[in-house]
């Protein structure tokens, strides 16, 4: 049973890290990416990691994929500029993608495996959140920092987005219409606000 | 543990892998940026599978930090994206190349 599951998940999983890769479109990608991540999470509930599976669905599946799938809607973004579809040549890098499969397998394959036997509660939220609160409470309050930093950092990217928007508009030549959020004062000055820049 | 460990590494192996040939190949800031985080996830399954292996659960915890920052890493990335693209009005990782000597 446990075998099935993993095979199912595994071609799933590798499906979806090649429609990422393959994807013409960047909202196939993000689907791509949303098959990959479920089920990595169903092979972390078969290895035992039940919080692992949850926080998986809930920050991976829920919050980071809907975040890329706004910021493709919000960027009208095309998939690659039709000059050159690639950085590096396929060839070169199938070469070193298959040099680097090769080193990754056969580090994988020749792993010892130990007894494995696990206790009941192995991997549960209570488990998990003693080790996290006790010997790992320090990293967890500067992981709480990291997220407060990403708050602000995206926050200030933000604000200096709108800067740069109004900016712009301001700077086209010939150009009068402000923004439409751009305060009223501007459209008055006409000229000035090249000034004010 | 009916499945043997040395298959999920396996697939760890080869979802890193294609997360590696997703950098090198595609232009789209984006999908660099997707293919990144396939590349994060495959060493979670690593982790997962070792701290199985070892019978604990630090490989889990450790886990939760690789969440936490790939959380942070994906909202200050994807907000830099969104600014290269207002200023420049392209995500394609060739034409930012200011920096280039």
């Amino acid at each position: 049973m446990e075998a099935v599951l993993f095979a199912i998940t595994a071609v799933l999983g590798i499906a979806g890290g090649v429609g990422v890769i393959a994807a013409r479109q960047p909202v196939h990608s993000a689907l791509g990416l949303l098959l990959a991540l479920l089920s990595l999470a169903v092979d972390y509930l078969l290895l035992d990691a039940q919080f692992v599976a949850v926080l998986q669905v809930i920050v991976y599946a829920g919050a980071i994929v809907v975040l890329f799938v706004f910021i493709i809607m919000l960027l009208r973004a095309t998939g690659d500029a039709p000059r050159a579809r690639t950085a590096v040549p396929p060839a070169a890098a199938s070469v070193l993608g298959a040099v680097l499969a090769a080193a990754l397998l056969t580090a994988a394959l020749t792993v010892r495996t130990g007894p494995g036997g696990v206790g009941a509660e192995y991997g549960t939220v209570q488990q998990v959140g003693r080790a996290l609160f006790g010997p790992y409470a320090l990293p967890f309050e500067a992981a709480s920092i990291v997220l407060v930093v990403g708050m602000i950092g995206a926050v200030a990217l933000g604000k200096r987005a709108q800067v740069i928007a109004v900016a712009r508009t301001h700077a086209a030549p010939g150009v009068r219409a402000p923004a439409p959020d751009a305060p009223a004062g501007r459209v008055a000055a006409g000229g000035a606000g090249e000034r004010e820049r | 543990m009916s499945v043997p460990a040395p298959l999920y590494l396996s697939l760890s192996a080869v979802l890193f892998t294609l997360g590696t040939v997703g950098v090198l190949v595609r232009r789209s800031a984006l999908i660099v940026f997707m293919s990144v985080e396939l590349m994060l996830n495959a060493v979670n399954l690593s982790l997962v599978t070792f701290a199985r292996l070892r019978g604990g659960v630090d490989g889990q915890v450790v886990v939760f930090f690789v969440l936490v920052v790939a959380a942070a890493e994906v909202v200050i990335g994807l907000a830099i994206i969104v600014n290269i693209f207002r200023t420049r009005d392209t995500v394609d990782v060739d034409d930012v190349d200011l920096l280039r000597g």
